[in-house]
């Protein structure tokens, strides 16, 4: 059973189609990465699963219910969501900011349980943040930020987590580090991860399947060995490349240059 | 900037004790407001006399003043810049606006342009004006969301519609004012904002309203938090975002409304106030609206004294002294956010 599924999407911004009859299945425990160049809508395609934006047509299920039909804070428990470059007030601190990742687990009336404070503490240690958990976040450095907000997404005890461009602005180390933490998310307590990545290597290396955007709609679906080619860099892309296969099968891509267009 | 190092250097217990301080010194401040406006104005009394005149003697002359006049009067001061400190806190939040105040972005104006009408058009109707202001507070707040909404919200379009349809509300009511010059009663103390001659009755408008917007804004505090960390991250929290936001906006208004049905068009204290409250106890809604709201009596009460006193005999309506300290202000927080 797919996890979060999309079906036939359509989306248009003023007029012009991002999503064009758009289907996509992730199933439980997988690593999906999504892919693509400038506007191929795979921005818009994470919006649309995370009910950031509504689609004109088509349904986003989540374990076969429609989202439509489900309460915003029962979405929350199940999926957390993590756009790009978010900002928080200038005064929180990393605890206040990961506390909030407990919002879908609390009502209106009640304030922090001890659920809370368990959950909190091991969002905390597994985002190795435990130490810092009192620091001002906006004091903090690009990736330790993005750590933070890692971790008040885990706070939601999510099965499914969808990040949009986890990496950018992180130099090569944090960007790592990052893309190594979902991992061990993945593997250790089998959480669903679905995100937007612009590094085809990454996204090559870290993912079980791979979808590739072209124009609003998948241009290919699958294992990376299937689907990161040189026909696939050459008419998404528009690049040429060479493509090797590391110790673990995975495409490792070298780009050459620019695919030169005929006439 | 002063909270980030208070912040900063600070364990989570210290804020808190921190936190506590500022809450009580701003409670101290407000009782402060409250002995000087009782005791100071055109007749000095004592603070013993006063004591007096409210538990033992009503009949007496001092009593008479401190019964009649500058107890109730005090009040509705108090409760007066409780709501608009409260709205103006809110609507920053809600708005994602530092410049946003009920009075800046024309929701006092919409309260007040149906609260003339029914003032001037339909004064058997008196009993409606605080709802029908709540109601044209709640309908400017609405057309200035949908003249600023562009595929979002941005801070500087809400100023710029707000300016517009508080313009556009203004003149109504200044055209009413000009027809109908002979049944409004102190027309000019209520476009700027007054507390002279305000007593008993007032403070029965607006003490059911107070409490509960009041009650509402409290409850609505972590939704206001998770709102302030931008819309797809409190979405992805499943927060309701467009309830919540059309939500605390009707609190807002509401709490905006009886303020102006009760003073006319005070300006300025929802913006200063929940400023100063927020440099001080951080943006945590939970301190923050609290704060705001006995910072906010504070401010109103000292001001409306000082209004009382600075040209004596002549009195000026506090909108003046709220105006001539809050217009700089606006100013300055305008050009540090751009």
């Amino acid at each position: 059973m797919a996890i979060i599924k999309a079906e036939k999407l359509n989306l248009s911004f003023d007029e012009k189609e991002v999503l064009k009859n758009l289907t996509i299945a992730v199933g439980k425990g997988q690593i999906i990465s999504i892919i693509g160049p400038n506007g191929s809508g795979k921005s818009t395609l994470l919006k649309a699963l995370s009910r950031n934006v509504k689609p004109d047509k088509g349904v986003v299920y989540l374990e076969d219910v429609d989202l439509t039909q489900l309460s915003s804070k029962v979405i929350a428990r199940k999926m957390a969501v993590l756009p790009q470059s978010p900002q928080a007030p200038k005064d929180l601190t990393v605890r206040d900011l990961v506390e909030y990742g407990r919002y879908p687990h609390q009502s209106w009336w009640q304030g922090k349980s001890g659920q809370d404070d368990v959950c909190v503490a091991w969002a905390l240690s597994q985002t190795g943040l435990t130490e810092m958990s009192e620091r001002i976040v906006s004091t903090l450095s690009g990736g330790e930020r993005q750590r933070v907000w890692i971790a008040m997404a885990l706070a939601q005890k999510p099965e499914i987590l969808l990040l949009d461009e986890p990496t950018t602005y992180l130099d090569i180390c944090h960007q790592l580090e990052i893309m190594e933490l979902l991992a061990e998310f993945n593997q250790e307590h089998n959480i669903t991860v679905v995100m937007v990545l612009h590094d085809i290597n990454h996204a090559a290396r870290y993912s079980d399947f791979i979808a590739v955007l072209q124009q609003g709609k998948v241009f290919a679906m699958g294992k990376s060995a299937e689907v990161i080619t040189s026909h696939t860099l050459r008419s998404v892309f528009g690049v040429e490349s060479i493509i090797n296969m590391d110790e673990l099968g995975k495409p490792v891509v070298n780009i050459t240059g620019l695919t030169k267009k005929r006439g | 900037m002063l909270n980030k190092e208070i912040f900063s250097n600070n364990t989570i217990s210290q804020r808190g004790v921190w936190r506590a301080t500022v809450i009580v010194i701003f409670t101290l401040l407000a009782l402060g407001g409250f002995i000087l406006s009782l005791t100071k104005g055109a007749l000095s009394i004592s603070l013993q006399d006063i004591v007096g005149a409210i538990f033992y003697d009503h009949a007496g002359a001092t009593g008479q003043v401190i019964w009649n006049i500058r107890l109730p009067r005090t009040l509705v001061g108090a409760l007066v810049g409780m709501n608009l400190a409260l709205a103006g806190a809110i609507l920053q939040g809600v708005m994602k606006n530092p410049l946003a105040d009920p009075h800046i972005i024309g929701i006092s104006s919409g309260a007040g342009l149906a609260g003339v009408t029914i003032m001037v058009l339909f004064p058997h109707l008196e009993y409606l004006v605080t709802p029908m202001a709540f109601v044209g507070a709640m309908t400017a707040a609405i057309f200035i969301y949908i003249l600023a909404w562009k595929g979002g919200i941005r801070p500087v379009r809400i100023i710029l519609a707000g300016v517009a349809v508080s313009a556009f509300l203004n003149s109504g009511i200044s055209a009413l004012m000009v027809f109908y010059s002979d049944r409004v009663h102190g027309a000019l103390m209520w476009m700027v904002g007054g507390l002279s001659a305000r007593s008993w009755p007032h403070l029965a408008i607006i003490l059911p309203y107070t409490v509960v917007g009041g009650i509402l804004a409290l409850l609505g505090a972590r939704r206001l938090n998770i709102l302030n960390l931008g819309d797809d991250i409190a979405r992805g929290l499943g927060l309701n975002v467009e309830f919540s936001r059309l939500a605390m906006t009707a609190v807002a208004a509401l709490l905006a409304a009886s303020a102006v049905s009760v003073v006319g068009l005070l300006g300025f204290v929802g913006l200063i106030v929940p400023h100063g409250a927020r440099l001080l106890v951080g943006s945590d809604y939970r301190y923050l609206l609290p704060a705001s709201a006995i910072l906010g009596m504070a401010v109103v009460t000292i001001s409306d004294t000082l209004a009382r006193v600075a040209f004596s005999p002549v009195e000026i309506p506090v909108g003046i002294i709220m105006a001539f300290v809050g217009a700089p202000f606006f100013l300055y927080l305008l050009r540090r956010d751009a």
